[in-house]
This record gives C-alpha cells, sequence and structure tokens, in this order.
C-alpha cells in the first residue's frame, strides 16, 4: 500500500520553536526541537505535562491555538513543507494525509449528530464516495475498529457510547481517509487499564495493516514501550533524549530520563523507595540558563550551568547532555 | 519485606479497622413526579455489595479496580461521607454506626483523615497555606493559642518537604505536588492513626508520583500510620500496600497480601487486570485483551458479575454468586476456582530493572 521512501522520512521537523507571547512577555514552550517519522513508523514523544509533547502534535497537523505560533523553524510532510500553508490547504492535507486523535474522546465528537453522520461527513470531505457509498465505508470503518453490532451503533449518538467505544469511534474517523500519519495524543489517558490495552492493541494492528506511521504524544512510558519503534524524551520544551524504544527504556543515557524511568512502580519489583527527582519542571518563565534540567540533576556539574547542551549521539540513541560531550561513537554501553 | 510478609497474618488482635459486609445502596430514581406520571420504576444502584476487609495497625490496605468498581465509595463510606445502607465499619473496636451524636463522633474523626486525588479541588483557593493546614487544629480544638498553632504548622509543613514560610501563600501558587503536600500537611495536623488515601497521585506527574509515595511510605514509617489506599494504577498499589483488595461492580472478588496476590493471581479478574498492564520491561510478552467493558452497575449481570467477559464461565457462574474462599494469600471469590478449572497461575519473576543509576 505505501512506497517506502528510503531516503526521504514522512515528516520532517527541523528546529522547530513554538512560542506563546503574553502580556509580560514571550514564553517559549518549545525550543528548537529536531525528530523524524519514517513510513509507518511509531515515534512515541514522551514526557511530564508542560513538557511541550501536546503542543508539537498540534503544530504538526496546524491545529496550534492562538496566541501560540509557530516562531522557527519547519516541518516537513512528504518532501513538502507544511508549517507556512494557508489555511484552506492545510486544512486539506488535514484529516487527509495526517489524522488526529485526540485524549478526550467526548469532546472530539460531536454531540449533536449521530457517530454515522459524523463519519460520514468525514469520508465525503476527503474522497469521491456516493453518500451510500460513504455509508458502507463508514460501517466498515466501525466494524474495523471493533465496535459490536455496527449497523445499529453507526445511527447512534456519542453519549450511548462508553469511553473506550468512543475512542474506538475517534480512531475510525482518524482513518477515514487512510493518511499516512496519525497524531495520537494521549489516546489512551482517560481509559481504564483493561480498555487501555484493548485500544493499544487495535492502534498497533492498524497501523500494521494501513502502513500508517504515528506519532504518539503520552506521559505513559508503559504505553510507549509497548506500541513505539523510536521515542523521543522532552523535558522542559527541548528533547532531551532520542533514539530506539529498547535502548532509551533499557539504558537511559540522559540523567532526566535515567531519573524517570526510575520512577515508575512496576509489579513484582521491590523497592522501599522509588528514585526521586527533586524538585519540578520549571515554569516557562523561569526556565533555568544552560541545561534546562540543572537544577534538579544529580550529576550537575559546572558547564550545565552556563552552556545549554544539543542533543549528540551516544551509543544507538541521542542524548543532550554534557556527560558524553567526548563519548565516541559505540562507546556508549557504559557499566 | 519478609517480615512484613510473616507479620500480616498473624496480627489479627491488632486490627485497626474492620469492615463487614458494608453496603451502599444510592437511589437513582427519576424525580417522584416522573414515577408517577409516567410510570417509571425506581431504580437503584448498589455502588458496594456486602464488601468485608480488615486492616491492621500500621500496614498499607489497597483498592484497586476500574472507574465505577466502588473503590472511591468505599473510601467515602469509611470516612463518614456517606452512610452505609448495610453492613459495619469498626475502627478499633468501635462500631462508627454506633456513635450518634456529633460530641461522641468527632473524637474518632480527628483520629482518620482522608486525602483526595485532585488537589487543586481539595484546597480552598482563598485560603492561605498555613489556614488550611491549622484548620483541623481548630475544628477538632487541639490547640487554641496561636503561637502554638503557628508552630505546629510549621512543623507539619517542614515534615512534609515545604518550608514553613510557604504558609503565607495561597495553593496557586504551588505546583500539583506540592499541592499534594499540603492536603497530607492537613490531613496529619490531628495525628491522625488512619489516612484514607483516595487515588493520591493519579492526578500527578510520575516523578512527582515517586516523591509523594516516597513521602507517604517515610511518614507511615515515622508515625506508625495506618493506610487505606485506593487506586487504579496496579504498580502504585504493589509498591505501597501490605494487602491488597480488587473490587469489581461493587464486590471485593479477591483480596491478599501484595507480593503473593501479585505473583499467583486467582481470579480471573485479578489476572486480566495485571496482564493488561503496560509491558515496561519489553519482555515481549503477547498480551491477550479481555473483550468487553464493565457493565452498568445500575443492572449488573446475575450470579457472578464477572461472568460476561470470563472466559471461564459457566451456567452456575450466570446462576449463582460466588463465595469468598480461602487462598494461600487471603479469599478469592469464584467458582471456577473452587472447582479447580482454573489452572494455578504463576507470574514469571520480572526481569532486574533497567540499571537507572551507575
Amino acid at each position: 500500500m505505501t512506497q517506502p521512501a528510503p531516503n526521504q522520512p514522512l515528516l520532517q521537523v527541523d528546529s522547530l520553536r513554538i512560542e506563546i507571547p503574553g502580556r509580560r512577555g514571550t514564553l517559549t514552550a518549545v525550543d528548537d526541537i529536531c525528530f523524524d517519522i519514517g513510513e509507518g513508523e511509531v515515534l512515541g514523544v514522551v514526557g511530564e505535562s508542560g513538557a511541550g509533547k501536546s503542543l508539537t502534535g498540534a503544530a504538526v497537523i496546524g491545529l496550534l491555538e492562538p496566541p501560540c505560533r509557530i516562531a522557527g523553524g519547519q516541518i516537513h510532510f512528504d518532501g513538502r513543507r507544511i508549517d507556512n500553508l494557508p489555511y484552506e490547504q492545510m486544512r486539506r492535507i488535514r484529516g487527509r494525509h495526517i489524522g488526529m486523535v485526540f485524549q478526550d474522546p467526548l469532546t472530539s465528537l460531536n454531540p449533536l449528530y449521530t457517530v454515522g453522520r459524523q463519519l460520514i461527513e468525514t469520508i465525503l470531505t476527503h474522497s469521491d464516495f456516493s453518500e451510500k457509498g460513504a455509508r458502507k465505508r463508514a460501517l466498515e470503518l466501525l466494524k474495523e475498529v471493533g465496535i459490536p453490532a455496527a449497523e445499529r451503533r453507526l445511527d447512534q449518538y456519542p453519549h450511548e457510547f462508553s469511553g473506550g467505544m468512543r475512542q474506538r469511534v475517534v480512531i475510525a474517523l482518524a482513518l477515514c481517509a487512510a493518511p499516512r500519519l496519525i497524531i495520537a495524543d494521549e489516546p489512551t489517558t482517560a481509559l481504564d487499564v483493561s480498555i487501555q490495552a484493548q485500544i493499544i492493541t487495535l492502534l498497533k494492528r492498524l497501523c500494521r495493516d494501513h502502513g500508517a506511521a504515528v506519532m504518539l504524544v503520552t506521559h505513559d512510558m508503559g504505553v510507549i514501550a509497548e506500541t513505539a519503534d523510536r521515542v523521543a524524551v522532552m523535558y522542559a520544551g527541548r528533547i532531551v533524549e532520542q533514539g530506539p524504544v529498547a535502548d532509551v527504556v533499557r539504558r537511559a543515557k540522559h540523567p532526566y530520563t535515567k531519573g524517570l524511568m526510575g520512577s515508575i512502580p512496576l509489579v513484582g519489583h521491590d523497592v522501599e523507595q522509588l528514585i526521586q527527582i527533586d524538585g519540578a519542571m520549571p515554569r516557562l518563565n523561569a526556565i533555568p540558563q544552560g541545561c534546562a534540567f540543572n537544577p534538579r540533576c544529580p550529576k550537575v556539574f559546572e558547564r550545565c550551568r552556563l552552556e545549554r547542551p544539543e542533543l549528540q549521539p551516544v551509543g544507538p540513541t541521542a542524548a543532550a547532555c554534557w556527560l558524553y560531550e567526548a563519548a565516541p561513537v559505540g562507546s556508549g554501553n557504559d557499566g | 519485606m519478609v517480615e512484613a510478609m510473616a507479620q500480616v497474618p498473624s496480627s489479627r488482635n491488632d486490627l485497626l479497622v474492620e469492615v463487614e459486609g458494608l453496603s451502599k445502596i444510592f437511589d437513582v430514581s427519576p424525580p417522584l413526579l416522573n414515577r408517577l406520571l409516567q410510570g417509571e420504576p425506581r431504580v437503584l444502584l448498589t455502588a458496594v455489595d456486602r464488601v468485608s476487609f480488615k486492616i491492621p495497625r500500621g500496614r498499607t490496605f489497597s483498592l484497586v479496580g476500574e472507574s465505577g468498581c466502588g473503590k472511591s465509595t468505599v473510601a467515602r463510606l469509611i470516612v463518614g461521607l456517606h452512610s452505609p445502607s448495610g453492613g459495619r465499619i469498626v475502627f478499633e473496636g468501635i462500631d462508627m454506626a454506633s456513635l450518634k451524636s456529633r460530641a461522641e463522633i468527632s473524637p474518632l474523626r480527628r483520629r482518620l483523615q482522608m486525602i483526595f486525588q485532585d488537589p487543586y479541588a481539595s484546597l480552598n483557593p482563598r485560603w492561605r497555606v498555613a489556614d488550611i493546614v491549622a484548620e483541623p487544629l481548630r475544628a477538632h480544638k487541639i490547640l487554641d493559642d496561636r503561637a502554638a498553632i503557628a508552630a505546629r504548622v510549621g512543623e507539619l509543613l517542614t515534615q512534609v518537604g515545604l518550608a514553613p514560610a510557604d504558609g503565607v501563600k495561597f495553593p496557586h501558587e504551588f505546583s500539583g505536588g506540592q499541592r499534594q503536600r499540603i492536603s497530607i500537611a492537613r490531613a496529619l495536623a490531628g495525628n491522625p492513626e488512619f489516612l484514607v488515601c483516595d487515588e493520591p497521585t493519579s492526578a500527578l506527574d510520575v516523578s512527582v508520583q515517586a516523591q509523594i509515595l516516597n513521602l507517604m511510605k517515610r511518614l507511615q514509617r515515622e508515625l506508625g500510620l495506618t493506610y487505606l489506599f485506593i487506586s487504579h494504577d496496579l504498580a502504585v498499589v504493589y509498591h505501597i500496600s501490605d494487602i491488597v483488595g480488587v473490587m469489581y461492580l461493587g464486590r471485593l472478588v479477591e483480596w491478599g497480601e501484595a507480593k503473593a496476590l501479585f505473583r499467583r493471581p486467582q481470579h480471573p479478574y485479578t489476572r486480566m487486570l495485571l496482564d493488561a498492564v503496560p509491558d515496561l520491561e519489553m519482555t515481549g510478552r503477547a498480551r491477550t485483551p479481555v473483550a468487553g467493558e464493565v457493565p452498568s452497575p445500575i443492572a449488573p449481570p446475575p450470579g457472578c458479575h464477572f461472568h460476561p467477559r470470563c472466559p471461564l464461565a459457566e451456567d452456575r457462574c450466570r446462576r449463582e454468586a460466588p463465595k469468598p474462599l480461602a487462598t494461600a494469600a487471603g479469599e478469592v471469590s469464584c467458582h471456577a476456582v473452587e472447582e479447580g478449572r482454573l489452572p494455578p497461575m504463576e507470574r514469571a519473576a520480572p526481569p532486574p530493572r533497567p540499571k537507572t543509576q551507575d
């Protein structure tokens, strides 16, 4: 279904910078981040509240809400620059080529229209089906995302669905035009664990079947570990570590990622105290000079307070940390 | 850890809280006029259905389950925010229902306190932190001298990792984790013995959650507190608990000593929940997510509530509610376990934790 383009990633984000102008000056919410997503690849973007991960997702799909604005950098989708497109052109890409799944399935569905109406409308907007053909397609989609008794469900309203079923409908909506990239912003956060497992399995299966790439934005490292191929860890608006998911989860390099992994309790692991990162993420108006993590970092030294580290390769991953400045490529497996 | 395991079953005579057959039925009927004019029936919702458990002093008992299983209702019943429809809550040998007047209840109330999930909603935004923390001291007339109250508030704030000078600030000046610390300081003000914590870390980021969990463990050690901990997060529950109860649609389907319960879960629902925890260790374990969702508690399935989702359901499960059955770790309510239809399950010991500090 998809033609692999070996040299060119599907999505390229280059030095993206998002600012929020305000009365007391301009805040930089996302600062100079770069990442790529290949065809059919799942990139996890993980971070705590306020790290800028959702804004990054919104910027890619062109749904940044004013006053937030892209202040620098470029976003290329399939070789075409999309961050400076006029509204109408972006609207045609959104939904057609890039789909979106939001956290709260209740607010992303219109309560006044039946689920079928919303699906059919989306299908008609993005393709030249007849009304009847669109209805048939809508039914197929509902069946594909695992909604039982889809014929009957098609004519029901969102409030008649449970949370997990609503999230399935939202995923079906995102799939309407068979997009090549899906941005999923916390798709499982509002759901119970057993439903969460169902939705993760569904997302994985759909990506495999449709060959769609996914940018999975979440705070849940467990969901990333299960789903993503690569992961980017964000802290205070910057990517601090990026690499294949197994390497980041098992052999994190950046002190923040290490702390984050150690602070997650695990079933079956008996520890009296969890690893604790003291303090909290800085507010946007008080991001420290140098490395943003330096006031909380257990390994901080002089240079961290003065200069900001850039992402640099450390073994299979890349970390923005002065500890690894001189690390030659391939010697990243520290003890 | 080993010591804790040995003590849990043996400490029968040092129970702080005993809950017996606790039930709560909410009336969710349409208004009276609609019932009379349109002939609509009464609708009753059994949020908590004959739940029994015991909490030994100085231990943590956790209730875990999905939304709507009644775990928060149990917490609210115990602190007296709801009145039970049936059953008993016994606090240190005193039946809470036997206390009628406010004067009788008040000294007991001081000894049990609650921490809520949302630190944004549970602190009055127009009060200064010092006043929030001092409120129990004033309400229970523990201290009445201004200087003594100020000193105690400073001490409490220090105890939860804040500075005494933070007392002059308002809640909005704090982050979520710090606000939860304020809630804990307030709960500790009256020197309680028993804290009911309803999802205290669910609204927090993981790194902040670790700080609060560490704080709660430290306070338990230092002050000998007993916790009833409510959560939907199995990993958090595993970390903090001595005893765990699993709830499904208002019933306690299984309880037991935490380590043993997680290692050898009996009830199919417990197994399903454990299987649904995302695999952070990336063992590549294949997951078989259980189909279906929690049914409406207004019309729960007859017999065992779990039978529509249970792979082992038989006729008996559809007719008859299972009775609690003793296990190595505690008790389980399941016909399949009773009849030996369910193969015992031993979850493999997880691989060593990825090295996070070198």
